[in-house]
């Protein structure tokens, strides 16, 4: 099955079996591999990215699910410079084994696309779906509570 | 097909050749147990090194661009940064200027120091890859450093006395005249004799510039933009995808029931037969999935594991932990604790629990092996903790020498213990069958169901005390499987206890255990800590005053367990419905001392864990930041396995399968705030990774008992439990 969508703000269109899923669609033939399996189940959050600027698992997104629409990952997150976000994870140094962090930081990029300043209990509730077995919680919610008030002061 | 005799990916040395950066000049500088010896290439060159002597650690260009080679695994701990901060700091170098790469798989010369030489296996485990690799890597650097300024001091005809070096330069103290490290690379000799550089001529800790300091690491901007190349990620030409069913319960063997049906799956490559379970082959992952769910297996019966039911075999336990005539293995042994506790004013016996546990790794095991057409050759990609056992590993499957392997280790997405050589060996051998570049991935069930877990244990505490609350006899036995896991964590260095008599009571149960995080600390902490607290409570003292009178005698613990009391406020109050518990522990020559505080939903029996301190003492720390990252991923994981993570058998088959039956921590369960104090000291550094998780499981019991004056001695703290506690 013929499949095109935007991908990264670019037109793409893959050859796939008609229920496959966007996250072995992205990782093994567009090789693009940003987005992580953790579960497949939609258990973890490793496989967050944008459909049409909202997060989802990419795992039970089948790519059907996509076509005619716009899909952002980790790696088209940001065009030149660095996401403020990104910016805000190195800072506070965020990631351990990193594997979580395309995850965590594509959650996170939704929800200050919706709420730019949110509070702590709108992080949490919003981040709690993204598991990270390297404990890096206290600094992702640091990041994105840096990230949130610098944007707020540009 | 790639083969050993081109270069690993990206990088500039393999096992037989180091290979100038094309347009520039190097020197590799070598190190370690053996005479040093120094090559020099020019422009793209490439020049044989012998394994048996050469250790090369640093390549440095003309443009001054520093190569330092790491040769340890990075799965998150950092170590790859601080390995190279090692080096930097006592070659002076520019850290503008450092990259890093990883080392090739050669353990004669990048091994971990194993009884005092570098040169043992190429292990990272145990938190002791900067303990083990410092002395050596701070010679290498100071070596280099003479070398440089060896060669500036014979270009401007001055001694090397008057010289002294400044971050990337070479100075005359006289004139100041400078000349940069890339600038003396494009003239540099390397001189007859290179001295081995005593203690005294190296950097004094106070000098430091970059140990000790915060400096970002190498891998982080890697990991937020998802360009690391984890196993997981690796693209090779013309790969094929494989998946396994493994044993269910461990140890049966597999009969495929219908193979002509599996091999109809749409993009099937090959179906083949392992030992411990079929694997398939698959031109996709999602054609490799769909053929695995298609499986019809019969397995063996008669399997070890077969009977075994972790839930009733406390049971067990606790008969083998009271049976006078067992004798097992003893862990210490000083004074007479069983008349120390019989003469006691009062004596205490109880027994503490704790299930398995999983290792839960985020990215799950995987590997890309590549077998050559004629199976003489092979190349693979992992993340594992133990390349060169992955690379013998695949050798044995191939029946070739391991040098015919080349073995690229990648980005962990997690170590936690045990994170090697069976998946590189089940890739080898799916690889091998198909002679084509395979990638195995195991799926969550496959990783969750398949693991090698923490051991159940139990652990039967008993003291005796005087009048006043004080030890007089303390013993401790445990019962469980694998003595590799179950036999560390036993001495309390930082308490002074008289009379104490430790002993472990073997089981099996044929079921698959490995180190799991703090390994042995995790279980035997708890049940140190728990106990100790619950003697305090009977006898109404506080009880971080009661750890405090055990430990007048060792300034350097007071100086840590002080230090926590202070960060928490420990004589004021928490907030009503908190309550607030203390721990200590070591790992590996570290110490720490930790305080949590908790609340409690009476509803649920759910704990909350609020707020942590931690204060810690580990020698000099190589990256601060980096190390106080460590404590809180630990502490982390560590609240995450003390309330939530058990692994249970039924006949030998585990109950849980993903994680929604296996509930690691999330963010809303999370701490508010995790506080972290180092203590400053110039000892030589020791174990960072695995210090702070052992604190929780007592630290939150203890929290508890002051909560609701109930122990908790089960591991994990579920609402389930809890609730029959406090009905109980
Ligand atoms: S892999 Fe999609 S949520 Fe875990
Ligand atoms: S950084 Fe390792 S799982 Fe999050």
């Amino acid at each position: 099955m013929k499949t095109s969508f935007k991908l990264n703000g670019k037109q793409v269109q893959v050859e796939t079996a008609p229920d496959a899923t966007l996250l072995w669609t992205l990782r093994d033939t567009l090789q693009m591999t940003g987005t992580k399996f953790g579960c497949g189940v939609s258990l973890c959050g490793a496989c967050t990215v944008h459909l049409d600027g909202m997060a989802v698992r990419a795992c039970v997104t089948s790519i059907s699910m996509v076509a005619g629409r716009s899909v952002t990952t980790i790696e088209g997150l940001a065009e030149k410079e660095l996401h403020p976000l990104q910016e805000a994870w190195i800072e506070e140094q965020v990631p351990q084994c990193g594997y979580c962090q395309s995850g965590q930081i594509m959650q996170a990029a939704a929800l200050l696309q919706a709420n730019p300043r949110p509070n702590r209990e709108q992080i949490v509730s919003h981040m709690n779906g993204v598991l990270c077995r390297c404990g890096t919680y206290v600094r992702i919610v640091k990041a994105i509570e840096s990230a949130a008030s610098k944007s707020e002061k540009q | 097909m790639k083969t050993e005799e081109t270069t690993a990916a990206g990088s500039t040395i393999t096992r037989r050749r180091f290979i100038a950066t094309a347009g520039s000049l190097g020197i590799v500088i070598t190190a370690g147990s053996f005479v040093p010896k120094f090559l020099m290439a020019k422009d793209g060159e490439e020049i044989a090194i012998d394994p048996q002597q050469i250790t090369a650690w640093v390549k440095l260009d003309k443009d001054g661009r520093l190569t330092i080679y790491n040769p340890a695994a990075e799965m998150g701990q950092g170590s790859m940064t601080a390995l190279a901060v090692i080096i930097a700091e006592e070659l002076d170098a520019d850290w503008k200027l450092v990259h890093i790469e990883n080392a090739p798989v050669i353990p004669e010369t990048y091994g971990m120091q194993w009884s005092g030489k570098l040169g043992g296996p190429m292990i990272t485990a145990g938190s002791r890859t900067i303990r083990g690799y410092y002395s050596n890597l701070r010679q290498a650097g100071a070596q280099a450093r003479y070398i440089l300024m060896y060669n500036a001091a014979q270009k401007w005809g001055v001694p090397i006395s008057s010289l002294k070096t400044e971050p990337g330069e070479v100075v005359n103290r006289d004139n100041n005249k400078r000349m940069t490290f890339g600038e003396i690379v494009a003239f540099a000799k390397i001189p007859d004799a290179i001295p081995q550089i005593a203690e005294k001529d190296m950097k004094r800790p106070e000098n430091f510039r970059l140990i000790g300091k915060v400096l970002p690491r190498f891998d982080v901007p890697l990991k937020v933009d998802g360009s690391a190349q984890f196993g997981m990620d690796i693209q090779v030409p013309g790969m094929v995808y494989g998946a396994i069913t493994r044993s269910p319960v461990f140890g049966s063997t597999p009969t495929l029931l219908n193979e002509n049906e599996v091999r109809e799956t749409e993009g099937l490559v090959d179906i083949v037969p392992l030992d411990h379970g079929i694997g398939v082959v698959a031109n996709t992952f999602e054609q490799a999935l769909k053929a695995k769910r298609k499986l019809q297996i019969k397995w063996s019966d008669g399997a070890k594991a077969e009977k075994f039911d972790s839930e009733m075999v406390y049971a067990d336990y606790h008969n083998m932990v009271h049976d006078d005539s067992l004798k097992g293995k003893e862990l210490l042994n000083t004074g007479d604790a069983a008349n120390a506790i019989k003469s006691a004013h009062k004596t205490y016996d109880w027994e503490y629990r704790n299930d398995f546990l999983y290792h839960a790794r985020m990215e799950p095991m995987n590997a890309v092996v590549s077998v050559a057409a004629d199976g003489k050759t092979a190349e693979a990609w992992a993340g594992t903790q133990a390349p060169d056992a992955d690379q013998s590993a695949i050798a044995e499957v191939l029946k070739i020498d391991p040098s015919k392997v080349m073995f690229h280790n990648c980005y962990l997405g997690g170590g936690f213990g045990g994170r090697q050589v069976e998946f590189s060996a089940e890739a080898a051998v799916l690889s091998n069958k198909v002679r084509r570049p395979v990638k195995l991935v195991w799926t969550r069930e496959d990783d969750l169901q398949y693991g090698s877990y923490r051991p159940i244990s139990l652990q039967r505490m008993q003291a005796g005390v005087d009048q006043k609350g004080n030890l007089l006899g303390w013993r401790h036995y445990i019962a469980g499987p694998d003595q590799r896991l179950q036999g560390g964590a036993v001495p309390m260095a930082y308490y002074k206890i008289p009379n104490q008599y430790v002993e472990l009571r073997l089981t099996d149960h044929g079921v698959r255990t490995v180190y799991w995080r703090s390994v042995s600390h995790g279980p035997n902490k708890f049940a140190q800590e728990a106990f100790l607290d619950e003697i305090a409570f009977d006898q109404k003292i506080d009880p971080y005053q009661y750890r405090r009178r055990m430990m007048l005698e060792l300034p350097r613990h007071l100086t840590i367990l002080d230090k926590v009391a202070t960060m928490c406020n420990w004589t004021t109050a928490p907030a009503k419905g908190r309550a607030r518990g203390i721990a200590c522990s070591d790992y590996g020559g570290s110490y720490t001392a930790g305080v949590v505080e908790i609340s409690l939903d009476r509803q649920s029996g759910k704990i909350r864990v609020h707020h942590v301190w931690a204060a810690f003492d580990a020698g000099v720390v190589i990256q601060p930041d980096n190390a106080i990252a460590q404590m809180e991923g630990g502490i982390v994981m560590g609240i995450s396995s003390v309330l939530n993570e058990s692994i249970t058998f039924k006949n030998g088959k585990v109950q849980q399968s993903n994680f929604h039956d296996y509930p690691i921590l999330r963010m809303a369960d999370a701490p508010e705030s995790i506080e972290i104090s180092q203590i400053p000291s110039s000892a030589p550094p020791t174990s960072m990774g695995e210090l702070s998780l052992p604190l929780m499981g007592g630290a939150i019991a203890n929290a508890f008992l002051k909560l609701t004056g109930k122990p908790l001695r089960h591991m994990p703290f579920t609402g389930e439990k809890v609730l029959a506690v406090l009905e109980g």
